[in-house]
């Protein structure tokens, strides 16, 4: 008999342990899926996690695997003093696609003005963007007690068919034959986010992620804010009577989140993407919230994640083209990945104990 | 010495691992497909083509292809990596892979690539595209003779001039038979998504379309007309197993001839970067199976139809044609020129409601 014993503390080893577990878990199950699709299973599972990393043409992945992580962990940084302290922002793709709208149409209306000015103010326009679009569902929890997590999800749609309205309207490129995009940041250099290093992938919002990464992690652990999280979400009583608003919270975390969203959004429009169009979204915003809990609302932890969910990506896409593997083979992968880490977690707080039979 | 290496692989980016990709006696294909191959639309008749190619050139070939790349910073990825693992040649099959083609090319010089139903070309870039509209003249034909409602639906993805196109050449050619014709479009906003696809197609039933046309890639809109005991066409590839009894017929892509010639081009050492808009006439689109639902007469004129547009006799835009605002258009007998079908952004007079703004 195999039962699980409860720990009295959070096993500090399996916290470690436990994410390299799930990895192996996933090697060897995704393996007997590449078998059962007539792969070489070491093969797949090299393009997967090798390639992008330390295989031959490593020096463009590893910038690309930059690119693909960046917006994850930093919309994901966000949504994790929210969820610490129980107030549950869901659209986070709402506030990604608003922050881009309202921080590119802030450089669009500047065009071609060529000044240093431009980027900046469409960084501030575009975490402004996505600030007021999480202060809808903040308002309506504070005034009116409704959901955070309908309203917010809810305002995602409404984005999106703004974002439609803007590229087939206002913001349609002049010079595009009527097609529903903007014009193009790569053209208009004082609104554009550009490789910093060529080959690199490397952009300005990988260099923030960063920056905010290390913010977090201070505020998190060193900072009177991070504790108020904490409390808020493990004993809102206690918080409420250590003087810690409820309000003040749902407004902060959402509002926080927000603003990183919509910054994420804007400097993928303004780089990766390259200009508004109605497929830039790419879900971001959703697989965030994936990012958030596999790095257990710990900055370095969503670091971690972030990179590892990219790596996945960049891989994904390199075994499709090499071993001519369907898209949903790949996805069940990624699936099955997620699956183990969040089911060996089971460990951290639980231990295996395999027991005779007539022991009571 | 690390600090160096990583310099120095920086650099051969730059300055163009394009040199990489030639070598090995076989000439790699690599295609882009903005859909899963087993949409059974779009994605699936360009991977078709990309069988053809390998059936055509056997051991002297060998193609990879990755499904459902979205267009931006992945499809300038995938299109990297292809260029990296040797591709000598890349179709990248939607018009939001226009500007990473573009860029992906400078990279990689000695790299052809083509890119489907866009307007940028460069010194390795072609673009090609078919002249769908034709299809939409032959299908609108039969459906201004078949609808009984006198309405039409028509789910339309995005308000770019292929697809207005599409809708004015299906109007024209079914008002051209039934004066009392009417066009439901509804936007999806999406080129593959059956639920939404699902749900538009139902919509337009539901307002009186008796016959559904579609400018999106699933064959979800053949499905619940075959449910709902409705008409509806095959789009890009036949559909007729999704809708045996609905299906009147299709308009199907056939990019087969074209890869392969352009495969070819690249093996020869002939190819060069040019600008491609075939019809009916080069077998670039193709017309399905006519339905025994369709009376042999309107048969009969349907096939009149495309013989005429093959042969040059008849243009899918013939004068007299009105804008939708009452302004001339086309004079009597004029035929649109292509530079006004490139870039279409107007309904013709009669359609109700407006292009999306």
């Amino acid at each position: 008999m195999i039962r699980l014993e409860p720990r009295t503390n959070p096993s500090q080893a399996m916290i470690i342990l436990t994410p390299i577990l799930a990895v192996l878990a996933t090697m060897v199950v995704g393996g007997i899926l590449f078998v059962t699709l007539g792969k070489n299973p070491f093969e797949a599972i090299r393009m997967i996690f090798w390639d992008p990393l330390l295989g031959e043409h490593a020096f463009y992945y590893r910038g690309q695997i930059l690119v693909k992580a960046a917006p994850l962990i930093m919309i994901a940084l966000g949504l994790s003093f929210g969820f610490r302290a129980g107030i549950w922002n869901i659209g986070a793709e709402g506030q990604f696609i608003m922050g881009a709208v309202i921080g590119g149409a802030t450089g669009l209306a500047l065009y071609p003005l060529n000044s240093f000015i431009v980027f900046p103010l469409m960084i501030v326009m575009g975490a402004l963007g996505g600030f007021l679009w999480a202060m809808i569902p903040a308002f309506l929890k504070i005034r009116f007690n409704a959901n955070e997590i309908l309203v917010s999800l809810m305002l995602v749609y409404v984005a999106f068919n703004f974002l439609i309205g803007m590229v087939t309207g206002p913001l349609r490129n002049p010079d595009g034959f009527n097609f529903p995009e903007s014009r193009s940041f790569q053209d208009f250099p004082a609104a554009h986010n550009p490789e910093l290093w060529a080959g690199t992938g490397i952009h300005l919002g990988v260099l923030f992620t960063l920056g905010f990464v290390i913010l977090a992690y201070i505020m998190i652990t060193r900072h009177i804010f991070g504790f108020n999280v904490r409390l808020a979400g493990q004993a809102p009583r206690a918080a409420k009577f250590a003087g810690v608003s409820p309000n003040k919270m749902i407004a902060i975390c959402l509002g926080l989140s927000g603003a990183l969203a919509g910054m994420a959004g804007l400097f993928e429009v303004t780089g990766p993407a390259g200009k508004l169009t109605t497929t830039f979204p790419l879900g971001y915003g959703f697989t965030a919230i994936i990012v958030a809990f596999l790095g257990r609302l710990h900055p370095i932890g969503i670091l971690l994640a972030g990179l590892l969910m990219a790596v996945t990506y960049v891989g994904g896409d390199i075994i499709q083209s090499q071993l001519s593997l369907p898209k949903a083979s790949i996805q069940v992968f990624q699936g099955m990945l997620l699956f183990f880490l969040l089911a060996v977690d089971v460990l951290v707080n639980f231990r295996l104990r395999i027991s005779k039979r007539n022991s009571k | 010495m690390k600090l160096l290496k990583t310099l120095m692989t920086g650099a051969a980016l730059v300055v163009g691992l394009g040199g990489m990709a030639q070598a090995e006696d076989k000439t790699k294909v690599g295609f882009v497909y903005v859909g899963p191959v087993g949409d059974f639309g779009w994605s699936y008749e360009h991977n078709e083509g990309r069988k053809a190619v390998e059936e055509a050139f056997g051991d002297k070939v060998e193609t990879m292809f990755v499904e459902s790349v979205p267009e931006g910073a992945d499809s300038e990825r995938v299109m990297t990596q292809m260029a990296l693992d040797g591709a000598d040649l890349i179709f990248t099959t939607s018009f939001g892979y226009m500007d990473p083609t573009i860029n992906v090319a400078k990279k990689f010089p000695n790299v052809k690539f083509e890119h489907a139903t866009g307007y940028k070309q460069a010194d390795n870039v072609s673009i090609y595209s078919a002249r769908f509209y034709e299809g939409r003249s032959v299908i609108g034909h039969i459906a201004g003779h078949m609808t009984k409602s006198n309405t039409i639906g028509y789910i339309a993805s995005f308000p770019i001039p292929e697809v207005i196109r599409g809708i004015n050449a299906a109007y024209i050619a079914a008002k051209k038979v039934n004066p009392d014709v009417k066009l439901k479009i509804v936007w999806a906003y999406t080129w593959f998504d059956p639920a939404k696809e699902a749900d538009a197609a139902t919509a337009l039933i539901e307002q009186g379309a008796d016959i559904i046309m579609q400018h999106t890639d699933s064959p979800a809109a053949m499905t619940i007309a075959e449910e709902k005991g409705m008409y509806a066409f095959g789009q890009a590839s036949d559909m007729k197993q999704f809708g045996p009894k609905a299906r009147l017929s299709s308009i199907i892509d056939d990019w087969a001839p074209y890869y392969i010639a352009r495969t070819q081009a690249v093996m020869d050492g002939t190819w060069e970067s040019t600008s491609t808009w075939d019809g009916i006439k080069e077998g670039m689109v193709g017309i399905g199976d006519f339905s025994n639902d369709i009376p042999a007469s309107v048969q009969a004129s349907a096939t009149a139809l495309k013989e005429a547009l093959m042969s040059g006799a008849t243009h899918s835009f013939t004068g007299p044609v009105n804008k939708q605002d009452g302004s001339a258009w086309l004079a009597s007998g004029e035929t649109a020129d292509d530079g006004t079908l490139a870039g279409m952004n107007f309904y013709v007079e009669g359609i109700e409601g407006e292009v999306p703004n």
